[in-house]
Parts: structure tokens; C-alpha cells; sequence
């Protein structure tokens, strides 16, 4: 340490060279330490729950043509028997839409019909009896629905049913004292009639994956009715090492049945999901990248700056040397001297780190960044900035005292 | 001298291959990210009609009120109701005016052997044609009798004719959408605006090119539903009927005003046809009305996606980095040679000289830097789908005009990050450098 002040007093004579090597090191630290935070709060959108259980799970969205719509019912009905008895199908449903589908009806729930205010926003989800068990969602209270409660619905014409099983997290919602179960509510603002709690599930995810900014995300009510129109939406759980072959025979079934549809999508939900997050995961990408490529990049800055150094002061160094002063000192020199433009810019880097979130933060309703990536791009370019400085320093420690009475 | 700074320039960095490798890396990565980035960056936020955008407007118009406006800050709904938009189109008050909104069409073909297929479709006005440039392959658009007669006529894309009819000409040809017969009008040439404007609203800005046409009042006879967006402050009632009085708003309206006086006009039709709804008890609020031009229009969605700001930002600050690095090593470099600055000038070179040398020596590093960023600027283009859904992804290309950005940044940047190295480099002091050596 006791360098500290005659290293401190050579940095003055070289201020552009310290100067520009902590202003790289702290722009780096600036960028890397909001890549990290965006990369952390992408990695956090994707990884919310469904509440379905995603493997094995196909899904056929099929548009009909010039179908009459007294006819549809029968037609969607015999689709679905027909999913349903091909081989390596356990169970198949259909649904008005389903979570990161995109096909969002969001409704205000209101316990009194006249309110003007909703309490929750809520997604909804026109299901069978088989949907609970097809889509392995865990039902933690009260009862799924009877295949007698299913209702065909006109979609011009839609009335809400009695029964519903909405989600944990809207049951709380509406609920706070947690006595969902049994009690009534009513969808929208114009229902003449209430609907019934009769289960609530543990978890399902409204379909637009955006659903969070209107803050219905995780409430959802499912609804004993199927409408009648002609889109119409399956899920297919397959039995396992089934998806494949299901994924081929299903539309060819459904075809053979009746070709005159057109089929809007035909994915696994592992696709559905990869496709929804997919720029949320080029974006974790592309920063990781980028992190990477920064901390390279002033590495070499770093490096290609203290070679120079070296280069220039071979004469101090050499009287050094020649004074007394070990390979070793000459070693902690050049890496004190690292260390400290370092810390600057750090100290600069936090600044601009915090300043760059902030309007970030603003800007693009971003996240807020965690102290502790300061922390960690902090210690890392140290880290990057002590080896990219080692070879330079190795080569001023080798420097022979000669050098010193050399050129006098 | 040119010739020989070039020649002494070469020389230098062949001298120091180390150090000028990373100096060219340095600079052709940070060029390479920022044009990549800006080029994706342009492709969202470009005028996808250059010619027409300032005389395209979009009016809005309040049919919710202040109490269900407040989500929106007090904006009116994007979109407008159908009474409004049979209101306006029957004032026919600018000098063109249309209404669209996209449909669910079924293209069944001829042959019985095909299946079915879906094409992206929107049911609207004649004037569609002629307000938005559409260029025609065959035929033209339907007529504005046909609009009034609901005609089952339709307009259909380059693309869509390849597929039914190989290409040919099919005007006058009969189609079936949807089990109905459809006669052909016009085959529209390839139109691909982005962002989407005519349908940014349910669109996002960004999607595949309209391929078929409908007249809208024929759809509204048939009762075709939007497949768009369907915004409602209150569930309509039930029936077909019932959803065309309803307040919700689903219909995207355009209007062509080619000058401010008749700009000004039409605000003051959005005005008092708003005044004049209030009068009649349908409103209970003064007018609140919007008419914003077609890239106002697109600004006021925000159809620019975060991703391509924030990484043409990042690219930007990529950028910077890469020079103040490049500024610390050309530093280094320059300095190297104080010996050699040192005998120039003492053998007669002016400080001016040495300038110019430099200059020359910088742009020759930029140059390079610029020639290694191509390759990786086209690497970067070919890789935006990672970051971009497909619909932005397939903007992003390398055309000639981001070979030439590319060169220009790398050279241009080199040299203004070269200014202060090259600075230091002519102030060595002659006397100095001979003596020290």
C-alpha cells in the first residue's frame, strides 16, 4: 500500500491513458450490470406457471367453413369423440382458449350486479368436464364440473352459467376472508343472473402473456359452456412418447372426418410456449452476449493500454531495478495501479449503472436493477481488469536493471 | 503525400499487428452491433408510406366518456364504433374516406383434391385503393356503386393469384370465400407496408400483408365478425344488430386530407359532430376528439416494439465503448512512435504534416474496421429472428444502403475517436525525442 502515493503521482502524468481506461470500465459496468437485470427479469417472465401440466399436452385450433350453425354442436361433439378414442390419447377438451394462447376475454367480477367498479379483472375459460383432468390442473377444493352443468352457447347470445371454478389467486381477490367456495358473483356489468364458486384451483394463467399489465394474470374463471362458432380451439393429452404420433394422426383424424376446415394451428405446447417468450429469450440472449463481448473488449483495452506503459517506462522500471526494488514489486505496481483505475471506475460505473436504470426504469418500464449486480459486474471487471493486466506486468518485471544505463 | 501516408500507415499497423487487431476487432464489433441494431431499429420505425403519410389521418372519437376513458388517461378508444363510423362515412366530409377492420376469410379452391386454406382479409370501402397507393398487378378495385349495392366483388394479392390461378390474369374470375361465390375486381401487385399501418391497432404494427379485400358494407350484410379486437366498455347485447348499435369500437378509420385548411376543417367536423351527438343525449360529455396523421398515428400506439429501442440503445452504448477503447489504443500507438514523430520534424515536417499523416493513418484503421464489421453486420442481420419475433425479424436485411452506413460509421468514428490521439502525436516536441533517445 505504501505504493499507493507514488503510483497515484506517475497516473497524473498519464492522465489521458487513466482517464480513458476508467471511463471504459465504467461504461462497461453501465451496460453489463442492466443487461444482467434485463436478463433476470426475462428469465422471471418465463418462468411463471401455467398451472398446466405442459408435457404431452397438444394443441389443434380448426376453423370450419360454411357450416350451419344449428349443425355445429354435433360437429365440434363428434371431433372431440373422435380425439378422444384415437390411439395414444388419454384425454382431449375443448376450450374457448388457453393460457399463452393469446385469445384473451377478460371480465369484470362483481359481487354486487350494480357496482359501477369491478373488484378483479378476470380471464375466462369456456371448458367441458374433461378439462381439469386434460389439462392436469389441480383442483384443491370443492368439485369439478357434471357433464350435465355443459351448456352450448350461442356466441351472439351468451349467458353466464351458475357454476364456476375460478383460481386461488382471484378466490382471495373477491374473497379476502377466504370463503369463496359456495358464494356467488357476477360477470361483467350487465348479468342478470350470478354464478356460483363450485371449486377453485390452484393455479392457471390468464392467455395473453401480458395479462399482468392489466393485472388479471393469474385470475381466471373457468365456465361450464361451450360456444358455438365456428373456430374452435382442442387440447389433446397424449399418453407419454404418444405427442409425436398424436401430433400426425390428430389432424389427419380430423380431416378424414371433415375436410372442409382449415386449420389455424397444429403445435405442441412446448411450441406454443417457446413461440410466446421467444423475443423474451433472444432478448436474455442477446444481452448475455453482449455482457460477454464488453468484458472481452475492455480487457483488451486494458491490455493493450498497460503494454504500452510498460513499453514507455522501461527506463523507470530498469532504475528501479537497478535501486533495489524485486521482480515482485514491479509485479504489485503495475497490478496496484490496475486496481486502482479500477476502483475509479467503478465508483463512476455505479453512478452510470444506477442513472442508466433509472431512466431505463422510466423510459421502458423496466424493472428495478438489484444492488447486487453492481456487485457482481463490479468484482468481475476487477477480476477482467487484474488478468488482462498480468501479462503486461510480467514482462515490466523482466526488465533488466541494464536497461536503466543503457541509453544514458 | 496521400500515397505515401497510406503506404506509412500500413506499415505502422503491420508493425504492431497485436495492437491493430484489436483496435480493428474493437471497432468492427461496436459498428457491426449498432447498424445491426439501428437497421432493425429503422425497419420498425420507418414511414411505411412515405408519399401519402401526412395526408392520411385517423380521427377518434370519445363514445365512452371520461369515466371509462381513465385506463387510456382520458384518451377516446382507438378504434370507432359503427354508428360513428356510418355517421362519418355518410358526411363524406374529406376529400377520401374509408373504414376497414380484418376478417376471418376461407379461401375453398377449385380443385377438390386441396384442402381449404386461410389468407389474411379485411372487408373495406373502394376508396381503400386509391388512399393507400395499392399498386395493381391486373384490374383495380371495386367502385363505390359496388359499395352501395353490398356486390360480392373482391380484390386479392399478387401472392394469393400465384396460388389459385398460377399467376394469370383473373379479373373477372369467380372465387369462393367461404362457401360464396366472389368476383374477382383486381390483383394487387406486392404491397407490404411496415409497420401495418392500416390495422396497426390489432396488428401490433407488424404482421403478413393484407391478401384479400372485401367491400365492408357486403360484409356487414353478412354479418361477418371482426376478427380484430373488440373493445367494450359494457357487454353488448345479444345479436347481430345489438353489436352494430353497440359503443364498442372495432372499426379502423382513415381519411385523406391533402392540405391544413381542409385538416383544420374536418377537426372542426370531428368537433361538432361530437357537439351534435351531445345535443342529441347520446354523449354526456363535451367533445373529445383525436385526428392524428399516419405516423402521429403510429407513434401515439407505440408500435415501435421495446426491444428494438433498447437494443439500438445498447448497440449505441456498444458503440461508444468500442471507441473509447479505440481512443486508448490509438493513444498508445501514436505515442509508441514519439521517436519517430521526433525525426520527421526535425528533418523539416510541420506539425500540420504530421496531422495529416495520422489522419490518414486513423482512417486506414477505420477502414478496416469497417470492411470486418460488413461480414459481421450480415451475421447480425441473418440473426435477428433470436431477438425479434418473425414478423419484425424479416425487415432486418442487408441492403446497400446499411453496406454504405456500416463503411461510413467505421471510418467516421475512427477518426473522430483518433482527434485527440493524433492531437498528442503533433505536439511532440522534436528536441525532446532526439535527445532522450
Amino acid at each position: 500500500m505504501r505504493q499507493v502515493a507514488p503510483i497515484l503521482a506517475a497516473l497524473k502524468k498519464h492522465r489521458a491513458g487513466t482517464i480513458l481506461t476508467g471511463l471504459q470500465i465504467a461504461l462497461t459496468l453501465a451496460v453489463t450490470c442492466n443487461a444482467l437485470s434485463i436478463i433476470q427479469s426475462r428469465m422471471v417472465r418465463m418462468d411463471r406457471p401455467t398451472g398446466l401440466n405442459e408435457s404431452n399436452l397438444l394443441t389443434i385450433s380448426s376453423d370450419r367453413i360454411g357450416v350451419d350453425p344449428a349443425e355445429l354442436r354435433s360437429l365440434i361433439n363428434a371431433d372431440i369423440e373422435t380425439l378422444r378414442r384415437l390411439p395414444g390419447v388419454a384425454n382431449a377438451t375443448e376450450s374457448s382458449s388457453f393460457p399463452l394462447q393469446g385469445n384473451s376475454w377478460p371480465e369484470g367480477i362483481r359481487l354486487d350486479p350494480n357496482a359501477k367498479d369491478r373488484l378483479a379483472r378476470s380471464e375466462l375459460y369456456f371448458v367441458d368436464d374433461h378439462a381439469l383432468s386434460t389439462l392436469g390442473i389441480r383442483l384443491i377444493t370443492g368439485r369439478n364440473f357434471r357433464q350435465d352443468e355443459i351448456r352450448a352457447t350461442d356466441v351472439n347470445n351468451i349467458q353466464w352459467p351458475e357454476q364456476a371454478i375460478i383460481t386461488r389467486a382471484l378466490a382471495d381477490k373477491v374473497y379476502p376472508d377466504g370463503s369463496a367456495l359456495g358464494k356467488s358473483f357476477y360477470i361483467g356489468n350487465n348479468s342478470p343472473s350470478p354464478t356460483t364458486v363450485v371449486g377453485i384451483i390452484e393455479h392457471l394463467q390468464a392467455s395473453w402473456s401480458r395479462a399482468d399489465s392489466f393485472e388479471y394474470m393469474d385470475h381466471v374463471v373457468l365456465l361450464p359452456m361451450q360456444l358455438t362458432r365456428s373456430n374452435s380451439t382442442y387440447l389433446i393429452r397424449t399418453k407419454a412418447g404418444q405427442l409425436d404420433a398424436v401430433t400426425e394422426s390428430a389432424p389427419a383424424a380430423l380431416i378424414e372426418l371433415d375436410r372442409m376446415r382449415v386449420f389455424q394451428g397444429i403445435s405442441t405446447y412446448q411450441t406454443v410456449r417457446e413461440n410466446v417468450y421467444q423475443s423474451d429469450r433472444g432478448m436474455a440472449k442477446l444481452m448475455g452476449a453482449i455482457s460477454l463481448v464488453l468484458l472481452a473488449i475492455t480487457a483488451a483495452g486494458v491490455f493493450g493500454l498497460t503494454s504500452f506503459w510498460v513499453g514507455q517506462r522501461r527506463k523507470q522500471i530498469g532504475v528501479r531495478r537497478a535501486l533495489g526494488a524485486t521482480q515482485g514489486d514491479i509485479m504489485s505496481y503495475f497490478l496496484t495501479e490496475n486496481l486502482l483505475i479500477g476502483m475509479g471506475g467503478v465508483a463512476l460505473g455505479t453512478v452510470l449503472a444506477i442513472g442508466l436504470n433509472l431512466w431505463l426504469m422510466t423510459s421502458f418500464e423496466l424493472a428495478e436493477m438489484s444492488p447486487i449486480y453492481v456487485l457482481v459486474g463490479s468484482v468481475a471487471l476487477l477480476v477482467v481488469g487484474q488478468i488482462a493486466v498480468l501479462g503486461p506486468a510480467f514482462r515490466a518485471a523482466r526488465v533488466s536493471p541494464v536497461e536503466a544505463i543503457r541509453s544514458i | 503525400m496521400f500515397g505515401y501516408y497510406f503506404q506509412l500507415g500500413l506499415r505502422s499497423l503491420k508493425s504492431r499487428p497485436v495492437l491493430t487487431a484489436l483496435m480493428i476487432m474493437s471497432i468492427a464489433i461496436g459498428v457491426a452491433t449498432s447498424v445491426t441494431t439501428y437497421g432493425v431499429f429503422r425497419a420498425t420505425g420507418g414511414n411505411p408510406i412515405p408519399q401519402k403519410s401526412s395526408q392520411l389521418f385517423v380521427p377518434q372519437i370519445d363514445n365512452w366518456g371520461p369515466d371509462e376513458n381513465v385506463e387510456r388517461g382520458g384518451e377516446p378508444p382507438r378504434a370507432l364504433s359503427y354508428t360513428d363510423t356510418v355517421a362519418l362515412m355518410r358526411d363524406q366530409r374529406a376529400k377520401r374516406q374509408t373504414a376497414l377492420y380484418p376478417i376471418t376469410a376461407l379461401i375453398v379452391p377449385a380443385e377438390p383434391t386441396v384442402l381449404p386454406f386461410r389468407v389474411k382479409s379485411y372487408a373495406a370501402y373502394a376508396n381503400t385503393f386509391p388512399m393507400f397507393d395499392i399498386p395493381f398487378l391486373y384490374g383495380g378495385g371495386w367502385s363505390a356503386d359496388e359499395d352501395e349495392s353490398l356486390t360480392a366483388v373482391t380484390v386479392i394479392s399478387r401472392s394469393l393469384n400465384e396460388t389459385l390461378f398460377k399467376g394469370a390474369d383473373s379479373v373477372g374470375q369467380q372465387i369462393d370465400i367461404a362457401g360464396r361465390s366472389y368476383r374477382i375486381s383486381g390483383v394487387m401487385d406486392d404491397w407490404d407496408p411496415q409497420p401495418v399501418f392500416y390495422d396497426a391497432e390489432n396488428t401490433r404494427g407488424f404482421g403478413m400483408p393484407a391478401q384479400l379485400f372485401i367491400p365492408f358494407t357486403h360484409a356487414i350484410d353478412l354479418q361477418v365478425p371482426t376478427s380484430g379486437n373488440r373493445s367494450c366498455y359494457k357487454t353488448p347485447d345479444p345479436g347481430w344488430d345489438a353489436w352494430l348499435q353497440s359503443e364498442c369500437a372495432w372499426v379502423s378509420y382513415w381519411v385523406e386530407l391533402p392540405d391544413p385548411t381542409s385538416v383544420a376543417a374536418y377537426r372542426d367536423y370531428l368537433r361538432s359532430y361530437s357537439a351534435q351527438q351531445q345535443q342529441l343525449g347520446r354523449f354526456n360529455w363535451p367533445p373529445n376528439t383525436r385526428l392524428h396523421n399516419l405516423t402521429e398515428w403510429l407513434d401515439y400506439l407505440k408500435v415501435v416494439p421495446p426491444e428494438s429501442k433498447i437494443s439500438a440503445l445498447i448497440g449505441l452504448g456498444f458503440l461508444l465503448i468500442c471507441l473509447v477503447n479505440t481512443i486508448g489504443l490509438l493513444l498508445a500507438k501514436f505515442l509508441q512512435r514519439a521517436s519517430e514523430i521526433g525525426v520527421r520534424r526535425a528533418l523539416g515536417a510541420s506539425r500540420s504534416a504530421i496531422f495529416q499523416q495520422f489522419l490518414v493513418e486513423a482512417g486506414t484503421v477505420g477502414l478496416a474496421g469497417g470492411l470486418l464489421a460488413l461480414p459481421l453486420t450480415w451475421v447480425g442481420t441473418l440473426s435477428t429472428d433470436l431477438v425479434f419475433t418473425p414478423q419484425i425479424a424479416r425487415l432486418a436485411e442487408l441492403n446497400t444502403s446499411l453496406v454504405v452506413l456500416t463503411l461510413v460509421v467505421a471510418v467516421f468514428s475512427t477518426i473522430m475517436a483518433a482527434l485527440y490521439p493524433i492531437w498528442c502525436a503533433a505536439q511532440v516536441q522534436p528536441a525532446w525525442q532526439l535527445k532522450t533517445n
